[in-house]
């Protein structure tokens, strides 16, 4: 048995596809068996609602009068800097910036209250936000100085175009050491207070379709409540992670870089957030298709959290100094459960990932795509995949003569 | 036999009365110090859960009041914004009282003030400020 997405369209399109969502599959094929279940399903909707770093925005601003080179001086929204190296009126906002004035962890732990994952929520909200730039003037761009409010309705582009988006699998982090410490994990406390983790699970895009069988350049996703593309392999995309039997990494392997229209996008699905103690990010929803080509797909969609394992790591010395080391490995139903043991320890475990909010993401895509508003993307391109030979390489460092 | 918890707000003439001590001594009232803080300005703020008969309880209520302690009940203290909370679930494991639980089923966080100890411990964890304190 075998289709394709091209026929899954098809149905899509006469309103005749049959979609379920990600945990429904499983239960399905526990009852009725694989063949019959990947005969009768067409599409698996996954989703993920987690923070997600490497997010930002291109803007457009248009011309003033007289015009003004962004480019290569200092642009602020609410104070926030833009990455001004690109055209004219182009500029980049960044999930992770902060206020140049921002205390940052000076100021102990660090609030962290405002930064670029909080202007990329207020813009999609359509507020006005203040714009200020200063320019060094040229002959064809002589403005040096420019303050206005802007709006999302009145760029002509704001694109979201995050370089690494939707974590196939990640750590459990704990803190071995004898201080409370804040990190990108969240607040950890001391000899194994918490233990915090980070994925949807069974509901997760890239663990239902572990060997990215399915999807590659091009393929339609949900994207901060719109719909957005993926475009590329993500950063440290890492297919070579070692797998359980069942496919799954049992380590942080691949990475989406994902794009899309932010006028289109809702404010409830890219949420600016704040790390305490670590610094400011983008909460961002994505959900991901997945045509159920045939049994071997269906089987991957199928799995659940209690075959899903990640490793347990110390981010108080082990992390930092980059010391690879597992202290034991936990499944999703036991992370889920609120309670891992970790060496003699029963240790009460925390979500980053909203998994109530990833359901939720994975059945309004669930119902888009029966209602035939959203055919699935065909990938033009493959991702890397685990025979490529692609690694995520620590970096090499080579100092020189100042 | 009544518990409850109270916020006390110390005036600075008060801050160096032994007001606890007279709670406990004067009308046997139990005093479980759950926060205590002296502000800049000798301003104090006493979080007390007081446990003893109902009629001493609302004596020592008496007493407080006429040395001009200002007082509210300590449910008032933190709320939950449904609208900012994104369940994920951080805050829960963080929480030494078991006023913030995960729903099996939903996976959703809720939250029970009458368990929270206002730590405030949630106020600043929380990823999304969707825990907030209301005085």
């Amino acid at each position: 048995m075998s289709k394709t997405i091209h026929e899954i369209n098809e149905k899509i399109k006469r309103g005749k596809a049959v979609v379920v969502n990600a945990a429904e599959i499983s239960d399905i094929v526990a009852e009725q068996g694989l063949e019959s279940a990947a005969r009768e399903v067409d599409v698996v909707t996954t989703g993920t609602f987690g923070p997600m770093c490497s997010s930002g925005a291109y803007l457009n601003i248009g011309h003033s009068k007289p015009k003004i080179k962004l480019g290569g001086g200092r642009s602020y929204l609410e104070n926030v800097p833009l990455h001004t190296g690109l055209a004219a009126v182009d500029v980049f906002l960044g999930a992770t910036v902060v206020p140049d004035e921002d205390p940052l962890n000076k100021v102990h732990p660090g609030a962290f209250a405002y930064g670029g994952g909080h202007v990329i929520e207020d813009l999609v909200r359509g507020k006005d936000l203040r714009f200020t730039a200063t320019a060094y003037g040229t002959d064809c761009y002589p403005r040096k100085e420019l303050s206005t409010l802007i709006n999302i309705k009145d760029l002509n582009e704001a694109v979201l175009f995050n370089p690494r988006n939707a974590y196939q699998n990640y750590n459990v982090a704990v803190n071995l050491s004898d201080k409370t410490i804040y990190t990108y994990m969240g607040v950890l406390k001391q000899n194994v207070g918490n233990a915090n983790y980070c994925s949807a699970g069974q509901l997760s895009p890239l663990l239902n379709d572990p060997y990215y069988r399915t999807l590659g350049i091009g393929t339609r996703i949900f994207l901060g409540g719109g719909v957005g593309y993926v475009v590329w392999h993500g950063t440290q995309h890492n297919p070579a992670v070692a797998r359980k039997e069942n496919g799954v990494p049992q380590a942080p392997a691949g990475t989406l870089a994902v794009m899309g229209d932010l006028k289109q996008m809702k404010p409830e699905w890219l949420v600016g957030t704040t790390m305490l103690g670590y610094g400011v990010t983008l909460t961002v929803g994505i959900g991901v298709p997945i045509p159920i080509l045939d049994e071997d797909v269906c089987r991957h969609a199928a799995v659940k959290d209690e075959d899903i394992w990640a490793q347990v790591v110390d981010y108080s010395e082990d992390y930092p100094q980059g010391k690879k080391n597992s202290l034991g490995e936990v499944n999703y139903a036991q992370l889920a459960s609120g309670k891992i043991t970790v060496g003699e320890k029963t240790v009460p475990s925390g979500n980053l990932s909203s998994y109530s909010k990833a359901l939720e993401i994975a059945d309004t895509l669930k119902q888009w795509i029966k209602k035939g508003d959203f055919l699935l993307g065909d990938p033009v391109a493959s991702l890397p995949g685990a025979e490529s030979g692609y690694t995520c390489k620590p970096l090499n460092e080579r100092p020189f003569e100042k | 036999m009544i518990s409850k918890k109270v916020v006390l707000h110390f005036p600075r003439s008060l801050v160096n009365e032994p007001v606890i001590c007279k709670l406990v001594r004067d009308w046997d009232l139990e005093c479980n110090i759950l926060k205590a803080q002296i502000s800049p300005s000798e301003e104090g703020l006493l979080v007390l859960e007081l446990k003893g008969e109902e009629k001493n309880f609302e004596l020592g209520m008496d007493f407080l009041e006429e040395i001009g302690l200002t007082m509210q009940p300590l449910s008032l203290d933190i709320v939950q914004n449904r609208s900012r909370c994104q369940d994920c679930g951080v805050c829960v494991p963080l929480c030494p009282t078991g006023a913030l639980k995960t729903d099996p089923v939903t996976r959703k966080v809720s939250f029970s003030d009458s368990r929270c100890v206002v730590c405030e411990f949630c106020v600043q964890v929380c990823p999304f400020k969707a825990m907030e304190i209301r005085f």
